[in-house]
C-alpha cells in the first residue's frame, strides 16, 4: 500500500520552476531512493513533503490524506519525518538530550523512553555517549545521532537527506549498514543520496531526478545495470 | 597559556608594562583617578583613585610573572619588577610632559589635582622618582603574588577584596549600622570627616578574612557535596531551612537596609525583572532584542495614563484618564504589553539574527519618539510626561515610600523568577531551546515556530511591562527621556554578565550592573566606559557569565577536558 504519494508537483522558488511535475509513490515498508546530480531538485522535494515549501500545484498525501492543509510542524507529528542534510544536531545538548528533543510531538513518558532504548540498540556508540555532548561527536556519530532523533518522532515514513555527505568512506559504508537495519526493521525510508552507487545497493526502488523531473524510475536492481544511469551517476564507462 | 613555547624576554616585559602604563594615563586623563582620589579606601592612606593606578601595576607585574615561568624566581620578580616600571615611566612621562606643556587644552582632567595625587604630592621631579620606585615595587609585589603557592594567593586577593570593598562602601555601613552600633565600630572607620577605614580597621579586616578563608579552604568543604551525602529526609530540611533563612532575610531586608539602600534595592529589582523578561528572548529563545525598552515604557505608560489624577486641559495635564487605581491598572500595563510583544513579533517572525537587532531597535525609538512627540501630546503628555501616576495600596498599607515598595518589587521578582523557573523546564522551554539552537531543525522536530516565537516575546514584554508600570508608580511620575535605549542596553549587558539563559545570572548581573553604580555614584560618569571595558573583559576571561546556564557552561568547559574527539566546529562547518 503506497503511504507517500507525490502527485505532479510543481514547486517555485520565487520564479525559478524547481519541480516541474514530480510524482512518486514510497509504499509503506519500502526503501526508496531518489538519485540526482547538484541540483536537480532532490532537497527541494524533500522541502516541500516536510512543508516548508509550499506546491503551486499538485498534491502530497501521506497513508490517503492530502498534506495540503498542514503547517511544516504539524506535518511531523503526522509522522513524515526528515534527517536533515548536514546532520544539524544540537551541539550543546548531550546525545540523550538530542534524542529527547526529537521526542517532542510526542507525550508517552514510557514511549520515548522505549524509542531513546531502541535507538541506543540500533546505535550502541550512542549508547556509549550517551552524556557527552553533542558538539563533539564525530562527524559520523553526529549522523547516527540525526537520524536517531528523526526515529524519535517515530515516523511513518523517514526522509533521509544526504547522510552520506562529508563522511569519511569508511563511515559512509557503516551509515549506509545502518539504513539497511532500519529498513529490516520495517522503518520505510525515503532517501536521497548523491552517492547513487551506494543507494542503489541498498534501495528496493529508485527514481532519477533531473532539472527537477523525474526521467527514470524503476527498481535498483534494473537502474543499477540501465545504461544512462551507469554513464551519468555510477561512473562506467 | 603558551608560555613554555617561548622564553618571555626584557623586552616582553617592557611591552607588557607599556600597554598597562597606557591604560593607566588612559584612565588619569579621563578623569577617573581624580574623581575616585576622593572616596578614600584607608582613611588617610590611600584612596581609590590610587588604588586603581596600583592595580594596574599589580597586574602587569603579576601577568609578567606568570609569563615568565620556567625562568627561575628571580627571574619573574625581575621581570614583574621591570612591566611596573615601565608603566610607571608612561605615568612620570605625563607628569613631567604636564609640567612643561598646558595638557588641560585637550585633556580637561590632566590638572595640577592630578599630578598632586600621582606624584604624592612631593613636587614634579622628586614626585616622578617616588612614582617610579613605588612602580617597581608594586610590579614585584605583583610577581611575588604570582609566585605564591595557590591557595595562600587566593587568600591573600580574598581578604584585599574584602579590604576594598568595605572600604569602598564604608559610608554605607555607617549609615546601615546606625547609631548604637556605630559607637562600638567607631574605631573601624577613619575619624574627622576622613572616609575610608582606619589603618587598624583596614589590618583587621585583612587578617580575619585571610584567617576565616584559609581556615576554610583547609577543610576545603563543598557545601553542595555536604548535603547530598545527608540521608534524604534532612537533606529535605537543610533545603528547606535555608530556602526559610532565605525568605526571612528578603523579607526583612528593607528594615536592615534602610532608606537608602531600599531604594537602591528596588531600582536592581526592577532591573531583575527587566533582566527575566530579557532573558527568556534572548536566553532562551535566541531572539536578539534591542528595543526591549519599548515594552517598559508601554507598561509605565499605560499604568501613568490609566491611573493620574492630572486631568484636564493645561499644560502638564492630560485630556483623559480612566481614573482606575493602581490593581486595576497593573493587569491592563501587563496586557499592553503583551499586546505589543505580539504586534511586534508578527513582522519579524523570518527574520534573524543581525536583521532582528536592527528592527527590534527600531521598534524601541518609535515607541520613545511616539512618547515625547508633540501628536500624541494631549494623551499621554509628550515631552512633559504624565504625573500624579497612581500608587499601589493594599488595606492601609501603601506603597508609597521604598522601604514598603520593596515588597512590590519583590513579588513581582518572585513571580517572574518562578514563572522563569517554571517556563524553562516545561515543553515551551524545550520549543525556545531547540529554537535557539537551530530553527530549522527545530521545524523538522515538529516545533511550531510562530507559536513559538509569538509566547517568547509576549512573555518577555509582559515581564518587562510588570516593571514598567511599577518604575511608573514608584516615581510618580513618567517623562519620556527616561525611556532611552540605554535601558535595552543595560538589560541586555546584565544578562551577558550574569550568563545567558541562566536566571541567577540575571539576579547576579542586576546587581553588578544596576547595583554597583548606584552605590559608586562617582561611577556614573564613566559608567559606559566601565560598561565597556567590563563586558571586553567578561568576554575575555569568562565568556559564559558570571553564573552560568549548565549547556554553556558544558560548552565551553567540557569541550575543553573531552579533548578525545574531535572539535565541534570542524564537525559542523564543512558540510554544506
Amino acid at each position: 500500500m503506497a503511504i507517500l504519494e507525490v502527485e505532479n508537483v510543481h514547486t517555485y522558488y520565487g520564479n525559478i520552476h524547481a519541480l516541474k511535475g514530480i510524482s512518486l509513490t514510497v509504499n509503506e515498508g519500502e526503501n526508496v531512493t531518489l538519485i540526482g546530480a547538484n541540483g536537480a531538485g532532490k532537497s527541494t522535494l524533500l522541502k516541500t513533503i516536510s512543508g516548508l515549501l509550499h506546491p503551486k500545484q499538485g498534491m502530497i498525501r501521506l497513508a490517503g490524506e492530502d498534506l495540503a492543509a498542514y503547517q511544516a510542524h504539524e506535518i511531523v507529528g503526522k509522522g513524515v519525518v526528515q534527517a536533515p542534510e548536514g546532520r544539524r544536531v544540537f551541539g550543546r545538548l548531550t546525545v540523550s538530550e538530542n534524542l529527547e528533543m526529537g521526542a517532542y510531538t510526542r507525550v508517552d513518558r514510557s514511549g520515548i523512553a522505549d524509542g531513546i532504548e531502541h535507538v541506543f540498540t540500533l546505535f550502541p556508540r550512542l549508547k556509549e555517549r550517551h552524556n557527552q555532548v553533542a558538539g563533539t561527536l564525530s562527524g559520523g556519530e553526529q549522523q547516527m545521532l540525526a537520524i536517531g532523533r528523526a526515529l524519535m518522532a517515530r515516523p511513518r515514513v523517514l526522509l533521509l537527506d544526504e547522510p552520506s555527505m562529508g563522511l569519511a568512506p569508511i563511515l559512509v559504508q557503516s551509515i549506509f549498514e545502518t539504513i539497511v537495519q532500519l529498513h529490516a526493521a520495517g522503518t520505510t525510508i525515503l532517501l536521497v543520496e548523491q552517492n547513487a552507487r551506494m543507494a542503489l545497493q541498498i534501495a528496493d526502488r529508485g527514481y532519477v531526478l533531473q532539472t527537477g523531473q523525474i526521467i527514470l524510475s524503476d527498481t535498483a536492481g534494473n537502474l543499477r545495470q540501465n545504461e544512462m544511469v551507469q554513464k551519468a551517476y555510477l561512473g562506467m564507462a | 597559556m603558551k608560555a613554555d613555547k617561548y622564553r618571555f624576554t626584557v623586552p616582553d616585559a617592557m611591552r607588557l608594562g607599556l600597554i598597562s602604563g597606557a591604560g593607566a594615563v588612559l584612565v588619569s586623563l579621563v578623569g577617573m583617578v581624580k574623581v575616585f582620589n576622593e572616596r578614600g579606601i584607608i582613611a588617610g592612606v590611600v584612596s581609590l583613585g590610587q588604588i586603581m593606578i596600583l592595580l594596574i601595576l599589580l597586574i602587569a607585574g603579576y601577568i609578567a610573572a606568570r609569563r615568565a615561568t620556567g625562568g627561575s624566581r628571580w627571574a619573574g620578580l625581575l621581570q614583574g619588577g621591570l612591566a611596573g616600571l615601565a608603566a610607571g615611566a608612561c605615568l612620570a612621562a605625563l607628569v613631567l610632559l604636564g609640567s612643561v606643556i598646558n595638557l588641560r587644552a585637550m585633556f580637561v582632567s590632566a590638572s595640577p589635582e592630578l599630578y598632586k595625587i600621582l606624584t604624592f604630592d612631593q613636587g614634579v621631579v622628586t614626585g616622578a622618582g617616588i612614582l617610579l620606585v613605588v612602580s617597581a615595587a608594586v610590579g614585584v609585589a605583583g610577581a611575588l603574588l604570582r609566585q605564591l603557592p595557590s591557595r595562600p594567593r587566593r587568600t591573600v586577593i580574598v581578604a584585599s577584596v574584602w579590604m576594598l570593598t568595605l572600604g569602598l562602601l564604608q559610608e554605607l555601613l555607617r549609615l546601615t549600622l546606625g547609631g548604637d552600633a556605630i559607637r562600638v565600630f567607631r574605631w573601624m572607620f577613619g575619624t574627622g570627616g576622613q572616609k575610608g577605614l582606619s589603618i587598624v580597621g583596614a589590618v583587621l579586616v585583612f587578617a580575619v578574612v585571610a584567617v576565616v578563608h584559609y581556615q576554610w579552604t583547609a577543610r576545603n568543604v563543598n557545601p553542595r557535596a555536604w548535603t547530598r551525602s545527608l540521608p534524604p529526609d534532612r537533606q529535605r530540611a537543610v533545603r528547606w531551612g535555608s530556602l526559610a533563612l532565605v525568605a526571612l532575610i528578603l523579607f526583612s531586608l528593607p528594615n536592615i537596609l534602610g532608606v537608602y539602600l531600599s531604594e537602591v534595592a528596588n531600582a536592581i529589582g526592577l532591573f531583575v525583572l527587566l533582566g527575566l523578561g530579557l532573558n527568556i528572548v534572548v536566553g532562551f529563545a535566541g531572539l536578539l532584542d534591542l528595543g526591549y525598552v519599548a515594552f517598559f515604557a508601554i507598561g509605565a505608560y499605560v499604568m501613568g495614563v490609566a491611573t493620574t489624577t492630572a486631568v484636564g486641559t493645561g499644560s502638564g495635564l492630560i485630556v483623559y484618564s480612566p481614573g482606575f487605581n493602581f490593581w486595576q491598572a497593573l493587569p491592563l500595563a501587563v496586557l499592553a504589553s503583551v499586546l505589543a510583544g505580539v504586534i511586534l513579533g508578527i513582522p519579524v517572525l523570518k527574520m534573524r539574527g543581525d536583521y532582528l537587532a536592527i528592527v527590534t531597535l527600531g521598534f524601541g525609538e518609535i515607541i520613545r519618539i511616539l512618547a515625547i512627540s508633540d501628536f500624541l501630546k494631549p494623551y499621554i503628555g509628550g515631552s512633559q510626561g504624565i504625573v500624579g501616576v497612581g500608587v499601589g495600596q493594599i488595606g492601609s498599607f501603601a506603597f508609597d515610600e521604598p522601604q514598603s515598595l520593596y515588597y512590590l518589587v519583590l513579588a513581582g521578582c518572585l513571580l517572574a523568577a518562578f514563572v522563569s523557573t517554571r517556563l524553562k523546564d516545561s515543553r515551551i522551554g524545550r520549543a525556545w531551546m531547540a529554537m535557539r539552537e537551530d530553527e530549522d531543525v527545530a521545524q523538522a522536530i515538529g516545533i511550531d515556530l510562530v507559536k513559538t516565537k509569538l509566547l517568547a516575546f509576549a512573555t518577555g514584554a509582559a515581564f518587562s511591562g510588570l516593571s514598567g508600570a511599577i518604575f511608573a508608580s514608584k516615581l510618580g511620575s513618567i517623562y519620556p527621556h527616561s525611556f532611552s535605549l540605554l535601558i535595552s542596553i543595560n538589560a541586555l549587558s546584565l544578562i551577558i554578565v550574569g550568563g545567558m539563559g541562566s536566571i541567577p545570572g540575571v539576579i547576579i548581573g542586576a546587581l553588578a550592573l544596576a547595583g554597583l553604580p548606584e552605590l559608586l555614584r562617582e561611577f556614573a560618569e564613566f559608567r559606559l566606559l566601565v560598561y565597556g571595558a567590563a563586558l571586553m573583559a567578561m568576554m575575555l576571561l569568562r565568556p559564559e557569565g558570571l553564573w552560568p546556564e549548565e549547556t554553556r557552561r558544558r560548552e565551553l568547559h567540557d569541550a575543553a577536558e573531552g579533548g578525545e574527539s574531535e572539535p565541534a566546529s570542524e564537525a559542523a562547518v564543512g558540510t554544506n
